[in-house]
């Protein structure tokens, strides 16, 4: 491989980490209070109001059913509101983050859901209120499923940045189909696959380790 | 175990007054009333046993008391004030008077052990040196200080439940509520937590109410018992005096378990007329046991009676006795009148088939 082309893969590499580590982050710090208001308000829950559960949910679906090419290019006037172009690395963030966003909530609040209602129920009788329950039962109890589903997301979100490639936004998937498919050019197609697969196994091992460190339920 | 644990009694109104008064107490889940008018004191320092079997209203009671359960009617007094009326807000201040402690210990699988026992004193706003202090405390009167820094998943069942006492005791309440404690343990364990439960209830002056499904657990530790069914209070008392004459068909089934009984094969060939031998029980307990019973009745039936089953057991200090005889017909009027003077229960059950 040349050394442009070298340049070019590890520019790529760069632009993909910074479309996932932002667009992640984005997701998590809004997935997770919407998955604890999905949880919050459902039946029997600690704020229990069906009305705004059902509301939230169908947002949440509306999002989740369109398919993120469309959303991708649906989303470009709102990119210009936020970033100011609709073009490149960081206009890539905005829809992939409002993609990932409702994605996490959901997978949040499938571990939220699986905190032992008795844990709930103790600190109810200590005299905690909505706030301690969340800070220090349902937040701790199901953090090694919020690393977890977190871990899932960032994987799900370096897959969904190759198609950011669309608005020019670069990255290894715009990198492989661009040079390795459409130019026939074998040796670039391979290396990027394996960065990529390099780069998901890394991902997987530290949230993994992070989970096990973490879990102390058994 | 450590003797230095410091106890903020609890500042009543009226100390002589119950901690806990209901008074027709009533909730309904859809069709079936889980409580159908309960009327019941706990008394300051006591311990009393709520017991009933499963689906009898004994956890829509407990959770009643502080408020995770709001009852359809009735009024519910805690230390002389109605908390039936109370919002979520002004119940929190008031359930931190009241440790609770569960079946399944419901401790926080990512705190260790210190932080679980802390963290009633974490809501109160005590500052981290001073909660993880009265922490250690609390594990040392447990008897589990070096498994401070320990998870609970680490622990076996009834160090968690230990776990789970410390915790339910961080605050000095005035109360501790039971939900079912000891109903996951097995039966050595069970012993040692009761034994610390009636240890802390001595030694602190604690009022303990404990619901459970197990006479033995009552029996054990209880002052008073309530028993209850299809969510009423059937029968109440101190625990010898309704071990030794229960009144309720509840009461009596409940009590099966663990009180003498007629030996099956017997109970079911005897006959309710016939030639031979009549069966009774003999119910005796109290200053009424102490007596040379057996020397008594054969002085005064030289005849003879066979005794089939039986003994005393004691509970609270006091003899209660349950025994199963057999004599002839023709002596029965005269024992029944004769032991009945002494202030015991008689029983006719019937007659056996034949001589055997």
């Amino acid at each position: 491989m040349s050394p442009i082309m070298l340049e070019l893969l590890v520019r790529s590499l760069w632009e993909t980490l910074v479309m996932t580590a932002a667009s992640g982050l984005i997701s998590l710090v809004f997935g997770l209070p919407i998955g604890l208001a999905l949880v919050a308000t459902a039946r029997g829950g600690i704020a229990e109001n069906l009305a705004v559960n059902r509301a939230l949910g169908a947002v949440i679906n509306g999002f989740r059913s369109v398919p993120f090419i469309i959303l991708l290019v649906a989303l470009i006037p709102v990119t210009r509101v936020i970033v100011g172009t609709s073009i490149g690395t960081w206009a890539a963030i905005v829809p992939l983050a409002i993609a990932a966003t409702p994605y996490y909530a959901r997978i949040a609040e499938v571990s939220l859901r699986e905190v032992e209602r008795g844990l709930i129920e103790a600190v109810r009788a200590m005299g905690g209120n909505r706030w301690t329950i969340i800070r220090e039962v349902l937040i701790p109890e199901a953090m090694p499923g919020i690393v977890a589903g977190f871990t899932v997301t960032l994987v799900t979100l370096i897959g969904a940045s190759a198609m950011a490639g669309a608005i020019g936004a670069g990255g290894l998937g715009d990198l492989a189909i661009r040079y390795g498919y459409q130019r026939f050019e074998t040796a670039v197609m391979i290396a990027v696959v394996a960065v990529l697969i390099v780069l998901v196994c890394g991902i997987q091992w530290l949230g993994d380790r992070l989970v096990a460190r973490l879990d102390h339920r058994n | 175990m450590n003797r230095h644990v410091s106890w903020t009694p609890a500042e009543t109104t009226a100390d002589s007054g119950d901690v806990i008064r209901l008074a027709d107490v009533r909730r309904r889940f859809g069709e079936t009333a889980a409580l159908d008018g309960v009327s019941l004191g706990v008394r300051r320092g006591e311990i009393l046993g709520i017991i009933g079997r499963s689906g009898a209203g004994k956890s829509t009671l407990i959770r009643c008391l502080n408020g995770l359960e709001r009852p359809d009617g009735g009024s519910i007094e805690i230390e002389g004030r109605e908390i039936t009326g109370l919002g979520e807000a002004a119940l929190q201040p008031l359930r931190r008077r009241i440790g609770m402690i569960f079946q399944h210990f419901n401790l926080l699988s990512a705190k260790t052990v210190e932080e679980n026992v802390a963290l009633p004193l974490k809501i109160e706003g005590w500052p981290k040196a001073k909660r993880l202090a009265r922490a250690a405390e609390l594990l040392e009167l447990v008897g589990l200080s070096d498994k401070a820094r320990a998870y609970p998943s680490a622990l076996s069942g009834g160090q968690k439940q230990r776990v789970g006492i410390a915790r339910a005791l961080a605050a000095s309440p005035a109360l501790l509520l039971s939900d079912e404690a000891t109903s996951a343990l097995d039966p050595e364990t069970t012993r040692s937590i009761l034994a610390l439960l009636k240890d802390i209830n001595s030694k602190l002056g604690l009022t303990i109410l404990l619901i459970t499904h197990e006479m033995e657990v009552v029996r054990n530790i209880a002052d008073r018992v309530a028993v209850i069914d299809a969510g009423r209070i059937v029968e109440q008392g101190p625990v010898w005096q309704v071990f030794a004459t229960p009144k309720a068909e509840t009461t009596k089934s409940l009590l099966s378990g663990i009180r003498p009984q007629l030996p099956a094969h017997i109970a079911q060939t005897l006959l309710s007329e016939g030639p031979g031998d009549v069966v009774l029980s003999i119910d005796i307990a109290g200053p009424a046991a102490t007596g040379p019973l057996f020397q008594d009745l054969s002085k005064a039936f030289p005849g003879g009676y066979r005794l089939i089953h039986g003994g005393v057991d004691h509970i609270q200090k006091q003899p209660v006795g349950r025994f199963f005889i057999a004599l002839p017909a023709a002596s029965t009027a005269g024992l029944v009148s004769f032991v009945e003077r002494l202030g015991a229960q008689v029983e006719v059950l019937g007659h056996v088939a034949d001589h055997a």
